[in-house]
């Protein structure tokens, strides 16, 4: 892979526990890149951080520990020139169109304010860079004046998607962008940020919890577990070759519109640990199917599998599992 | 790809309004039908208020001993010249009600302005901010609360002097707080918002966040809050008044009216009735007319 | 043991002559400032013992409100049904006063799950007060020893572990999961004859919306229980449900067995709906065939097949409604291609 664009690596974050005692270990040691252009898609169960590190991505919390760099540039130190560049180039869109929109707004001045919060153009440029926006998402030019409560859920989403591309941003966070829409306008959205991507040669980190939709989107995967990486690789290996119990029960889980499919039994039993106390060894041993007693004791290794795919597991350690021919990433 | 109608209404459903519909804010007024015994009433105080004692068909300070203890006109022995009467100095007590008024809506205006400023600013900043500055204020609105308002007013007429601007000050004192943690409260939810979050990740100010985000959001309950206030300042100034902490002679507030005639009340119960009366139907139509207005623009603080 | 159609028999005609519930003709308005809402426009549906009728819809397209029809809890007092009969066991509930459907019907032989176990568990009260709150109320508990263990066997019955522990445990200790499955035995505490299950799963992660499928297919197994599954995931549907009723704008476009709807759907719509969403297994990147435009408004609806604005086969003849034509033995579909293809 080229030089990335986005690198994460060891991002930790702990919150103190609203209860006041403990540490909520929302996430623990996080690694990966997305190189320019790509498509990252980070997926897990409600609670398993990945709404967190969207928000460590984008400024909005601070880490406990460990480094995000953009473009060799330290976004996480606080250093404010950094921040600053990075502001104008990374962008996100959130799940609820109704919620990312203020109401009591203009679209003209919705779409046009990260343009006004970095300085950019005069009046008349940035009224002429919202009317290209708007275009691009395929809104007419007199949606400007309209309050965001005169359109529908899908129209608010595209006003969301042109204030994102109001910077000419190169990297955009989607935080579920879809899941709040109704199905026979989801494909439209999609359809539209899969196209934007093309035009403007951006960079995606898409959170989702819709794996057919990640499938469909993205070229790499991340799969998370209370708060770890449990396996990440190239899309196309992962839902083809997924190597850790988790990842199989995900995408066995998953419903699909075909009534002979074979109706999904349940392949994991409980439901995801508390993030407070996560459990020793490896954190998914309480609902593995596979588990065996060294997973309740030792944090298993990342065993590498296609090239770039690695899944964190004791059952692809050579010396434990059935399957020789295994490398311990280094 | 286009979507069919621009700017259709909403695919209509049970779920309707989900925003606030800007234009609808005047006609969202009349929804719940209008309180009009408590607005007419309410707008004759006002303008009893604004007019000074122009209204009043007497000097509401005129000494007449020869004329004390009159009857209100409608009694045996009552006079179309004292509608509502007279008190022990034989003063008119309809021109007293409405000079009365005036001082009952100045203190009510400059307490609400002050403690409403204050308490917004603090709740603002302690909701946004969070963390130690949030504890500081907190702590701080948890110690004034604690502190009877009456014992600092008692307290503050002694190093400053009774009078007009020891009311407002007392008052401001004692209801900032109110404001402070509601506010606070509308802040922290406010501040979670979406389109909070992404105005930062776009690298917008904190001062452009406050103004463009957060005040617009709060002013609706900033108005509901202060109508509702009115009919506690009006109690509170006649109650420190009544008192004599307050408003001292020859200025007229109700409270005074009160303090003056409860030695006669025996004889002339109208001196006492009569600026009770107008005490106790001012604050309920202040409040009927708050609730009102909360019911209608501000729903979810049902609480209040 | 009662007849089930658990076995998901392929083709077969499955609507027997005595239906559990006969849905025939709804309409019901909403009467809003704005107009009125014709939430459901002439609605006929039907759910046989151990069945599971799959209604699916976007939001707007009327499933809930007649969910909420049947129940007779529609939202007060905008909501009212206008015309059409809904026949539970040979009793028409439109008929029925309030103060009967709440005595011997709600809660007794229909009942209903919703998507958000929060707003349906009181917080204050335990679970197993709850659980057993609805036999108390229809005075089908003989003593409180009784009750609580009746309580013990509902939770047992929707696999709740160590149920006898977790009696006395309130809602918020229980995760999402759980606390579904404690809505769950709630509803079914009465032995009810038809379950109302209103996007169940929609709230709930993957590995444990599996989990609650399974428990509705057990519960139905065991009782015969009628299930409506409301819901806007066609991968849900296809997984538990008998039949699918497509609802669009108030109305049902296509209703057949499941297998009618996933092989051969016959309206545009529910054709449109299936090609627009991905598939597992179907690769990156093929271009979604996108559905244009947005559902109707139903304060005014468009005259004739409302799908047609958005339709890519619309000829002339959809500015008439088209009847509901028969496209196969369980088969049919409201549109005027149908009536070709027969």
């Amino acid at each position: 892979m080229s030089t990335p664009l986005l690198e994460i690596q060891g991002l930790t974050k702990h919150f103190p526990a609203r209860s006041g005692r403990g540490t909520v270990r929302a996430v623990e040691d996080v690694s990966f890149s997305i190189g320019p252009g790509e498509t990252f898609a980070l997926v897990g169960e409600s609670g398993c951080g990945k709404t967190t590190i969207t928000k460590l991505i984008l400024g909005l919390e601070t880490r406990t520990a460990g480094e995000i760099r953009f473009d060799g540039l330290d976004i996480a130190s606080g250093r404010a020139a950094n921040i600053r560049a990075y502001r104008r180039q990374a962008q996100a869109v959130f799940q609820d169109p109704y919620a990312s929109l203020n109401p009591r707004i203009r679209v003209r001045t919705i779409v046009a304010e990260p343009l006004m919060a970095q300085g950019i153009g005069d009046r008349a440029s940035r009224e002429a860079r919202v009317r290209e926006v708007l275009e691009v998402v395929g809104l007419p030019a007199s949606a400007a004046d309209l309050y965001p409560h005169e359109f529908s859920g899908g129209q608010r989403q595209r006003i969301a998607i042109a204030r994102a591309l109001a910077l000419q941003p190169r990297f955009i966070v989607l935080d579920e962008p879809i899941s709040a829409l109704d199905v026979s306008i989801r494909a439209q959205i999609l359809n539209l940020l899969a196209d934007i991507q093309d035009e403007f040669g951006l960079t995606y980190l898409i959170v989702a919890h819709d794996l057919a939709l990640v499938e469909h989107f993205s070229s790499q995967v991340g799969v998370m577990y209370l708060g770890s990486l449990v396996e990440l690789g190239a899309t196309e290996d992962v839902f083809a070759r997924p190597a850790h119990p988790y990842t199989q029960a995900l995408l066995a889980s998953v419903p699909r519109p075909d009534p002979d499919h074979r109706a999904p039994v349940a392949v994991i039993r409980g439901e995801i640990g508390s993030a407070t106390a996560p459990p020793p060894g490896c954190r998914f041993h309480p609902r593995c199917p596979r588990a065996m007693p060294v997973c309740a004791v030792d944090a298993p290794g990342r065993w590498s599998l296609d090239a770039g795919h690695w899944a964190s597991c004791h059952l692809l350690d050579p010396a434990l599992g059935e399957q020789p021919r295994m490398e311990p990433v280094s | 790809m286009a979507e069919g109608a621009f700017a259709q209404a909403q695919p209509a459903g049970p779920p309707v309004a989900q925003s606030r519909p800007r234009f609808g804010r005047v006609r969202r007024l009349f929804r719940n039908g209008l309180p009009i015994g408590p607005l007419l009433l309410f707008g004759m105080v006002v303008i009893a208020g604004l007019s000074g004692d122009g209204l009043a068909p007497h000097d509401p300070g005129a000494l007449n001993l020869g004329a004390a203890f009159r009857p209100p006109a409608w009694l045996a022995g009552g006079s179309a010249a004292h509608l509502f009467g007279t008190d022990n100095l034989g003063r008119d007590i309809f021109s007293r009600v409405i000079v009365g008024a005036n001082i009952a809506l100045v203190v009510a205006a400059y307490a609400i302005v002050l403690s409403g400023t204050v308490g917004a600013l603090v709740g603002m900043v302690a909701g946004f901010f969070g963390g130690a500055v949030d504890a500081l204020v907190m702590r701080l609105v948890d110690i004034q609360m604690s502190i009877p308002s009456l014992a600092l007013a008692l307290v503050l007429a002694a190093v400053l002097n009774p009078g007009l601007s020891t009311v407002v000050i007392v008052i401001t004192i004692t209801y900032w707080t109110w404001y402070a943690r509601i506010i606070r409260g509308e802040i922290l939810s406010l501040k979670e918002r979406d389109y909070v979050a992404l105005a930062r990740v776009a690298g917008v100010s904190t001062p452009v966040i406050f103004a463009r985000h957060l005040l617009p959001n709060i002013l609706n309950t900033l108005l509901v809050l202060a109508t509702l206030q009115i009919g506690q300042v009006i109690i509170f100034e006649a109650s420190l008044s009544f008192l004599g902490l307050g408003i001292q002679s020859p200025d007229v507030s109700w409270g005074l009216m009160l303090a003056d005639a409860r030695n006669y009340i025996q004889n002339a119960w109208w001196a006492i009735t009569i600026p009770g009366v107008a005490i106790a139907l001012t604050c309920l139509s202040a409040n009927l007319i708050g609730d009102w207005l909360r019911d209608t623009i501000d729903p979810k603080r049902r609480q209040l | 043991m009662v007849p089930t159609a658990t076995e998901r028999p392929g083709g077969a005609e499955l609507v027997p002559a005595q239906p559990l519930l006969k849905i025939e003709n709804l309409r019901t308005h909403l009467h809003l400032a704005r107009g009125i809402v014709r939430a459901v426009d002439g609605v006929d549906l039907a759910v046989a013992q151990g069945e599971t009728l799959g209604v699916v819809g976007e939001s707007g397209s009327g499933k809930t409100m007649t969910s909420l029809s049947i129940l007779r809890l529609l939202p007060k007092p905008m909501g009212r049904i206008a015309e059409g009969s809904i026949t539970l066991d040979g009793t028409d509930l439109v008929r029925l006063s309030e103060e009967e459907m709440a005595r011997s019907w709600r809660g007794r032989k229909i009942s209903m799950i919703s998507q958000d176990p929060l707003t349906s568990l009181n917080p204050v009260f335990s679970v197993g007060d709850q659980v057993g709150a609805p036999l108390r109320y229809h005075g089908l508990a003989r003593s409180r020893r009784s009750l609580r263990e009746t309580a013990v066997g509902l939770l047992r019955r929707v696999r709740i572990p160590s149920p006898e522990k977790r009696l006395d445990d309130y809602p918020h200790q229980f995760s999402g999961g759980m606390r579904q499955r404690v809505a769950c035995a709630m509803a079914i505490a009465c032995a009810p004859r038809l379950l109302i299950a209103d996007e169940p799963t929609s709230n709930l992660d993957v590995t444990i919306q599996v989990q609650m499928m399974e428990l509705f297919r057990e519960l139905q197994a065991e009782t015969g229980l009628g299930i409506i599954l409301i819901t806007h995931d066609l991968g849900v549907a296809a997984g538990i449900c008998h039949r699918i009723a497509v609802m669009y704008a108030g109305r049902v476009v296509e209703s057949g067995d499941v297998r009618d709807i996933y092989r051969r759907p016959a309206h545009p719509y529910t054709q449109a709906l299936l090609a627009a969403i991905p598939h597992l297994g179907g690769g990156r990147r093929k271009r979604l065939q996108a559905i244009p435009g947005m559902p109707p408004s139903l304060i005014d609806p468009p005259t004739g097949c409302r799908f047609a604005p958005r339709c890519p086969h619309r000829m002339p003849r959809c500015a008439d409604y088209p009847p509901s034509f028969q496209v196969g033995p369980t088969h049919k579909a409201a549109c005027w291609l149908a009536e070709a293809g027969a």
